[in-house]
C-alpha cells in the first residue's frame, strides 16, 4: 500500500516537469539481458522510477519521464542498455534547474 | 551545410558557453550547439556558484548575473536515527563568495552574453558523432549534415559521449560517480525569509548528514533561492546500488523529506519540479584524457567537479576549464597545430590554474570519504553526546566527562585514531 501511494506521488512529481515529443526511445535494454542480475539495481538507482521487475523476472523500462540523468547508464554500463540522449529538442526541458 | 568554423563547442552548459564567450571574444568564428530546447534546458545544479576563481576571466558577467541570493550562512544538519544537531555559520558578507542560481535562468543569460560576442547557438540540436580526416577530429555529425571546424570542444556534460567518441574516456564506474535528485519547492519570500532568518538577499546552504542517507556515501542538501528552496539529496551511485539497506532513490528521497528537521522547512511549498544528474566525483585520479588530435574535453565531461563532504563545486572548474580551452585553441592557432601537440598547452594551463591545483590538493578526498562510520557512527555518536549533556534525569545527573567517556571506549578511540583519523589527515 505504502509503496503504491510512494509511486504515485512521484508520477505525479513527474508530471510537473517539461517534456517535448516524448515518443522516442532514446534507451533500450540489450535484447536477451531483460533476465541479466544487474540490470536490477537500475530499479534502484533511477531517480524517476522507471525500471520494474515483471512476473516473469524481466527487467522493463517506461520511458515517460526520463530525466536523463545517466544513473542507469553508469549502473548497468553499456553492455545492459544502449543508451543515448533524446534528439535535438525531444525530452524534459528543465524550467529552474 | 559547407560551412567551416574555427572551433566547434557540444554542449552549451556553462563549460561550452564559457569556451565560446571567450573565443567570440577573441574574434574566433564560434558554433555552439546544444540539444536542449534552450542553455540550461537540461542542467541542474545543487546549488550554489563559487565565484572568486573566475570571476576576473568574465568581467562583464556577473553584474547584471540572475543570482537568486548571496550564501552568508552556512548550515550543517547532523542527523541520527531520532534526533539531529544543527550548526549556523554566519560570518560571509556581501560581496559573497557564492551565490544561489537555477541553471535554466543562468545558463540562458550566459547564453545571450555569449551571442553578443559573436556565438552563434544553435538549439535543438544533438551531435550525433565526429567527423575524422588527417588522423584528427575535423568536425561534427549533426543528423545527416557535416559541420567543419579546426577544432572541437566537448562540454557535453558528465556522460560525454563525444569525449568517449574520440576515444578520450570509457563509460564510467559507479564507484566514482554520484548521482543528485531534487525538487524546487516555490514559499512566499516574505515566509522563506522569516522562516530561515534571512535579511535582503541573503541566502543559506544546508547540509545534512548522517541517517539522511541510511549510512550511504553522500547526503541532503537545501539552498534558499529569491522564492523557492533547492532540496535534494546527492548519493553515491556505487553505495545507492550495493550496500544494505536496498531503498530506491525516490524513496530516500521521500524519507529525507518526512524528517521533521525537513518537513516543516518546506510546509506550505509549491514542488514546481522535479530533476535528477549524474556528479562525476572520481577526482585527480580518474579524469578523462583532456586532449585529443583536433579536441579538447572541458566541465563534467573532463571530470571536473568535487564533493568534498560539505559542498559539491564543479560549475566555477566547468567555467575555468572552458576559459583555459579557448586560450588553448588561440595559441594552438598561433602554432597552426591543432593536433594534441599543438592543444595540449589546454594541460600546462590547467596545471598552473586553481582548476589542477585544487584537484591535485583533494586526490584523496574521495577515498577518505568512502568510510561507512563517517555517515553512521559519528552523527550517532554526535547526537547521543547532545542527548546525554542535555538530558536532566528523574534522580542525580552524571559529571559530563566521565558520561561523554563511557561512551568512548578504548576500542572506538582506537578505531578513531589508528584508521579514521589517519585517513581524515589526508584532507
Ligand atoms: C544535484 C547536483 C548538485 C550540484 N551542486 C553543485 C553546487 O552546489 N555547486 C557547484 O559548483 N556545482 C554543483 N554541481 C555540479 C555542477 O552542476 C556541474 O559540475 C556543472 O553543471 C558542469 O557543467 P558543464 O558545462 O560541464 O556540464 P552541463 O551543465 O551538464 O552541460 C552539458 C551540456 O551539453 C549538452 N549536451 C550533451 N550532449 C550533447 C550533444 N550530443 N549535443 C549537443 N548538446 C549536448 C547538454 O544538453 C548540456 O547543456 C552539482 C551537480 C548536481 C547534479
Ligand atoms: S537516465 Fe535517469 S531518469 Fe532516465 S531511465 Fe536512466 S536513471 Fe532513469
Amino acid at each position: 500500500m505504502s509503496e503504491a501511494i510512494q509511486v504515485m506521488g512521484l508520477k505525479a512529481k513527474l508530471g510537473l516537469d517539461v517534456f517535448k515529443n516524448n515518443d522516442e526511445f532514446h534507451i533500450k535494454i540489450v535484447a536477451g539481458c531483460e533476465k541479466d542480475p544487474r540490470l536490477k539495481k537500475a530499479i534502484l538507482v533511477c531517480p524517476a522510477g522507471l525500471y520494474s521487475e515483471n512476473s516473469e523476472g524481466e527487467v522493463e523500462l517506461n520511458q515517460d519521464g526520463c530525466l536523463e540523468c545517466g544513473t542507469c547508464r553508469i549502473a548497468c554500463g553499456s553492455d545492459l542498455l544502449e543508451w543515448h540522449y533524446p534528439s535535438g529538442g525531444a525530452g524534459v526541458q528543465f524550467r529552474f534547474g | 551545410m559547407d560551412e567551416r568554423f574555427d572551433a566547434i563547442i557540444v554542449g552549451g552548459g556553462l563549460s561550452g558557453l564559457a569556451a565560446a564567450y571567450t573565443l567570440a571574444e577573441a574574434g574566433q568564428e564560434v558554433l555552439l550547439l546544444e540539444r536542449g530546447d534552450y542553455s540550461g534546458a537540461k542542467n541542474i545544479t545543487g546549488g550554489r556558484m563559487y565565484i572568486r576563481p573566475i570571476k576576473d576571466m568574465f568581467p562583464d558577467l556577473w553584474e547584471k548575473a540572475p543570482f537568486e541570493r548571496g550564501v552568508a550562512h552556512e548550515e550543517v544538519c547532523v542527523m541520527s536515527g531520532s534526533g539531529s544537531l544543527l550548526v549556523r555559520y554566519s560570518g560571509e558578507e556581501a560581496p559573497y563568495q557564492s551565490y544561489s542560481v537555477m541553471r535554466a535562468k543562468f545558463d540562458k543569460y550566459f547564453a545571450k552574453q555569449a551571442e553578443r560576442k559573436g556565438v552563434s547557438i544553435v538549439t535543438k540540436t544533438r551531435v550525433d558523432d565526429l567527423v575524422w580526416a588527417d588522423g584528427k577530429v575535423a568536425g561534427v555529425i549533426v543528423g545527416d549534415d557535416e559541420l567543419r571546424a579546426d577544432v572541437v570542444i566537448a562540454c557535453d556534460g558528465v556522460m560525454s559521449l563525444i569525449a568517449e567518441k574520440a576515444g578520450l574516456r570509457k563509460p564510467g564506474n559507479p564507484k566514482h560517480y554520484a548521482v543528485g535528485f531534487k525538487e524546487i519547492i516555490e514559499l512566499d519570500q516574505e515566509l522563506l525569509e522569516a522562516r530561515f532568518n534571512l535579511k535582503d538577499d541573503q541566502g543559506v546552504a544546508r547540509l545534512f548528514v548522517g541517517d539522511v542517507t541510511k549510512g550511504k556515501f553522500g547526503g541532503g542538501f537545501l539552498y534558499t533561492n529569491k522564492s523557492s528552496i533547492s532540496l535534494g539529496m546527492v548519493m553515491g551511485i556505487s553505495d545507492l546500488m550495493n550496500e544494505e539497506p536496498m531503498i530506491p532513490a525516490p524513496e530516500m528521497l521521500e524519507l529525507f523529506k518526512k524528517r521533521p528537521e525537513v518537513s516543516a522547512l518546506i510546509e506550505e511549498g509549491q514542488i514546481v519540479e522535479y530533476s535528477a544528474h549524474v556528479i562525476p566525483e572520481g577526482g585527480y585520479r580518474h579524469l578523462s584524457n583532456l586532449c585529443g588530435n583536433g579536441i579538447l574535453v572541458c566541465g563534467d565531461a573532463a571530470g571536473f567537479s568535487i564533493n568534498s563532504g560539505m559542498t559539491v563545486r564543479g560549475m566555477e572548474y566547468a567555467m575555468g576549464s572552458g576559459y583555459y580551452a579557448a586560450q588553448a585553441v588561440l595559441k594552438a592557432k598561433e602554432l597552426k597545430d591543432f593536433y594534441c601537440t599543438g592543444l595540449s598547452v589546454y594541460e600546462k594551463l590547467l596545471n598552473d590554474s586553481f582548476i589542477m591545483k585544487d584537484f591535485k590538493t583533494f586526490q584523496d578526498v574521495p577515498e577518505a570519504m568512502d568510510n561507512k562510520r563517517l555517515f553512521t557512527y559519528y552523527p550517532e555518536l554526535a547526537i547521543n553526546m547532545m542527548q546525554k549533556l542535555y538530558d536532566i534525569p528523574d534522580g542525580p545527573k552524571d559529571r559530563i566527562i566521565p558520561t561523554v567517556k563511557g561512551m568512548l571506549g578504548f576500542r572506538e578511540i582506537w578505531t578513531i585514531v589508528t584508521k579514521d583519523l589517519r585517513r581524515m589527515m589526508k584532507l
